[in-house]
């Protein structure tokens, strides 16, 4: 893309009004952005279009595409609910080279390790960019320039916005549904490749021109619950497999065994004890990762300790959150994401275990904010800089590495608690300027770090509330000098090129940063 | 030839926080500096003007030097160059210091020894943080955490922790090995402010007097002046048999400890969470060291996921008369901490004990009384103790008299 026309955006970042050929609108600042007009919709459909016996099995996902009218420059849309185990975005784009288009815009709202499958339809042309969070491959692929098209990153709820403002305009929503019908019912609550829900994927179904659904677990119709109506679904596809189950709860329901991240997440629930944040009625979010599940577990120590009981917990679920719910310890799971079999198992068995999407939990188009109404949220980030502004995309040699997830959204609660080491191998986490900005640093709280917790000067309640407390409470500027220290000074910067790799959004679909080549 | 290679440190994906050098003496053409390093875009320029500075230093010209770095902080990387170096013979008895990083003081005989964490010597990655644990004391070991091949670099790396390893007030041990290795360790790790040297596998109080002499002569040579302590570890059946001439056979000696796992071996038994087979060997320790005025140390817990276990044997040392406990993990720390805290009962008896004492003082009496019964000085002390240790327990305010009247 070419990059003589970037402007300063409200929080100093040099960012472009044009990506892909579209205008895009910089960052103006928190709740400055209101855009006007009416949302998006897909086509008006006609049910006589459509088998009267409601069975729309189609032989192949092939086939399936070439029904929705494939062709050149379209915009196809997948959900990561099936996270690193995912078959079906590999199976949709190698059908599409098969079926000879170029130029797509892959809309994923996550890809994975597993998703390297794409950097040779990147390669060939049939996919010209992907706007959607990046995790390893793809994001190193973008990281060194060689997308055609620039990438864009959005939030869990930014996604639901660009889709519900016009933002983004998909034409074809392939589904991964680990249990449909003929119809297109479909859940994620059973199946071999049972994932708990389908949130992500919800948009797609409401606002694309075309949608497809793909199962591995056919059963008659009805099937029930569904998540995702039949009403919007256009073809159904029955594969082998849809994904792989051991990637699709893997890894992320370990708690860390690091005495340093224990520490971390156990200064941190005492910090929402002694602060009043933990007390009857209130409500937490805690990520996934291992410090965030310790963190869950020390507050479920301290709650049964002092007898406090939780109104609702958000989740990504696990078994410890699970485990809460059904101790009486909070009345509701409102779950965004399964992250274990556990979870899974909750949700099919239990009314207080809730599905959610991000239109009702993070939109920037909703009438209201669940976000803003959670208490407390602790969430991770690769750098943290002096004004608190936090990066969770890029490493701080510049490379793109990660999603933003629900990250942004999560910015809206109360408080706001990022429990992170202070270094990491010799990487200090606190700078001066991050690399990537992806969450300005009036929105954040909280740093808790193995040696001392840093409060925002803007939260002097918080730090009121502590006087007398023997929590290590220092300032921000103590902590990264205390970094430097241990990791030999402060970091050279790293080289970056000028060319422009990704555009990040912020949560109202305004750009807050850009993320620049990687040089070697 | 210029083909010998000279290899320190460690290397491979599993590696975190350190660094592999190589060293290729040459002839001619100069330094040819070969680094690959995770913190390249970070540090690369850091690392490699540190190995310019420590040829410099070394007055290596011509040398092809090979950095396979994983995240080494700087006092890491200098130990890996420096061992390169020594084992090509090239420092002509130089060595490369990194400054101390935090003031330290003279050691302190009489001081908290509940807890004390071991630190393998060739791990720097457990090193870097294991201060903000708090444990009472860091053991930096040379001894069965360093494979044999290993123990030339450990040496040199502990010794550089000495000086750049913050401890952050935790008591600064270092785990010398058994002689004659162990007079190895003492030249190169004493000048660099040891608190307590363990010792391990002693037998025979005459081992005590070997270290002993050398450790006299490594001070002497000093410019500071500085003493060092003895922490004896006894880990053998002749070891308990010998313990009490063992605990007496030093001026330096705080502290005695026993080490089970070789301790059950030798005698022929299996170790057990219950302990009986150890049981008379730990009650000798106790007897011993009390006997030698000095305090007796218990064994470390070896399962780190159990933390009932570890808090039931903490309270079983304590029965028995210990002062403190070895842990090999950090999450040991605080149950231990909590285990030999007083309890509540313990702390009220020791107040009323210490204001009896001090109001017969102010009145000049000779003897102490608490009601109808009199007090021996040694229950003042261990009471005053148990204030202290309540204090430090954050069970007791400082200015809890205030509080009392």
């Amino acid at each position: 893309m070419s990059n003589d026309k970037l402007v300063k955006n409200a929080i100093g970042r040099l960012v472009p009004e044009i990506i892909n050929g579209e205008q895009h609108v910089p960052f103006k600042g928190v709740n400055k952005h209101r855009p006007t007009g009416r949302k998006a919709a897909p086509p008006i459909a006609t049910c006589i279009d459509y088998p009267p016996d409601g069975d729309k099995r189609v032989a192949s996902i092939k086939e399936a595409l070439k029904k929705a009218g494939l062709k050149d420059g379209m915009t196809i849309s997948t959900h990561h609910h099936l996270r690193n185990g995912d078959f079906v975005a590999n199976m949709v784009f190698d059908a599409a080279a098969e079926l000879g288009v170029k130029n797509l815009r892959w809309f994923p709202s996550a890809s994975f390790p597993i998703h390297a499958n794409q950097i040779k339809h990147l390669e060939s042309g049939v996919i010209h960019h992907i706007e959607g969070s990046m995790n390893g491959p793809l994001g190193d692929y973008c990281s060194y320039g060689k997308m055609k098209g620039t990438a864009i990153l959005r939030s869990h709820g930014g996604r639901w916005q660009a889709i519900q403002d016009g933002e983004v305009h998909i034409d074809i929503a392939v589904i991964a549904a680990p249990t449909a019908d003929p119809f297109g019912n479909a859940n994620a609550v059973r199946g071999k490749a049972a994932c708990g829900l389908l949130g992500f994927a919800e948009a797609d179904a409401m606002y694309a021109d075309k949608v497809i659904i793909v199962t591995d677990n056919l059963e008659p119709f009805p099937v029930i619950p569904w998540q995702i109506h039949g009403n919007y679904v256009d073809y159904v596809v029955e594969v082998e497999s849809i994904g792989d189950p051991s990637k699709i709860v893997s890894g992320t329901t370990v708690l860390t065994k690091s005495p340093d991240r224990l520490k971390i997440a156990e200064m941190a629930a005492q910090f929402i004890l002694e602060t009043g944040i933990m007390k009857d009625g209130f409500s937490f979010q805690a990520g996934a990762g291992g410090t965030s599940l310790a963190f869950a577990v020390f507050v479920r120590d301290l709650m049964k300790k002092h007898g406090i009981k939780a109104r609702f917990v958000r989740g990504g679920s696990n078994k410890y959150l699970v485990e809460m719910l059904e101790e009486g310890l909070t009345d509701y799971i409102l779950d965004g994401q399964t992250f274990d079999l556990e979870g899974v198992r909750s949700m099919r068995e239990n009314p207080n275990h809730q599905n959610t999407n991000p239109f009702t939990s993070y939109n920037f188009h909703g009438k209201g904010n669940f976000a803003s109404m959670v208490d407390v949220v602790v969430l991770g980030a690769t750098e943290v800089d002096v004004n608190f502004n936090a990066n969770v995309v890029t490493h701080s040699d510049g490379r793109l590495l990660h999603g933003i997830g629900g990250w942004q959204n999560c910015l809206f609660s109360k408080t706001v608690i990022l429990p992170i080491p202070l270094f990491r191998d010799r990487i200090p986490v606190i700078v001066d300027s991050v690399t990537t900005v992806t969450g300005p640093g009036e929105l954040i709280d909280v740093i808790v770090t193995e040696r001392g917790i840093a409060i925002n000067p803007r939260r002097k309640d918080l730090l009121d509330k502590l006087s007398g407390s023997r929590l290590p409470i220092k300032s921000i500027e103590e902590l990264k000098a205390e970094a430097e220290k241990v990791c030999g000074g402060a970091p050279q910067k790293p080289k970056l090129g000028d060319k422009v790799v990704a555009a990040i959004k912020w949560v109202d679909g305004t750009v807050i940063d850009v993320v620049r080549q990687v040089l070697d | 030839m210029d083909q010998a290679v000279f290899e320190a440190g460690n290397k491979g994906e599993k590696v975190r926080s350190d660094c592999w050098v190589a060293l290729v003496p040459q002839s001619s053409g100069g330094l040819q500096i070969e680094l690959t390093s995770k913190v390249e875009k970070l540090y690369g320029d850091s690392i490699r003007a540190l190995v310019r500075e420590m040829m410099e230093f070394f007055a290596i010209k011509n040398a092809r030097i090979m950095i396979e770095d994983s995240g080494a902080v700087p006092f890491v990387l200098m130990a890996r160059i420096e061992a390169a170096v020594r084992k090509a013979g090239l420092d002509n008895g130089k060595r490369y210091l990194p400054d101390y990083v935090e003031e330290v003081g003279q050691p302190v005989r009489d001081r908290f020894r509940r807890s004390r964490l071991y630190l393998p010597g060739d791990q720097p990655k457990l090193m870097l943080n294991a201060a903000i644990h708090q444990p009472d004391g860091l053991i930096l070991d040379l001894e069965d955490s360093v494979a044999p091949s290993r123990k030339d670099d450990a040496r040199i790396l502990v010794r550089n922790a000495l000086r750049a390893l913050e401890f952050k007030g935790c008591e600064r041990m270092v785990r010398i090995n058994q002689l004659p290795l162990g007079l190895k360790d003492l030249e190169e790790v004493l000048p660099h402010k040891v608190d307590v040297l363990l010792l391990p596998k002693i037998e025979r109080p005459e081992q005590i007097q070997q270290i002993e002499d050398k450790v006299d002569e490594v001070l002497s040579g000093l410019e500071e002046k500085r003493e060092v302590f003895f922490m004896p570890i006894i880990e053998s059946a002749l070891g308990v048999m010998n313990a009490y001439p063992i605990a007496a056979a030093s001026k330096r000696n705080v502290a005695l400890a026993i080490g089970l796992e070789d301790y059950t071996a030798d005698i022929g038994a299996q170790r057990t969470n219950e302990g009986r087979e150890s049981f008379f060997a730990r009650s000798v320790i106790v007897n011993a060291a009390r006997a030698a005025g000095i305090q007796p140390i218990d064994t470390v817990f070896s399962d780190v996921q159990d933390m009932e276990g570890l808090k039931a044997s903490v309270l079983e040392a304590k029965s028995l008369g210990f002062d403190g406990k070895g842990c090999i993990h950090p999450r040991q720390i605080q149950p231990i901490h909590e285990a030999f805290a007083p309890t509540e009962e313990e702390i009220e008896n020791a107040k009323r004990i210490v204001l009896a004492f001090e109001e017969a003082e102010k009145k000049g009496l000779g003897v102490v009384s608490l009601g109808s019964k009199m007090i021996d000085p040694p229950v003042v002390k261990r009471a005053v103790r148990t204030i202290e240790l309540a204090v430090k327990s954050n069970l007791l305010d400082e200015n809890w008299r205030e509080s009392h009247e």
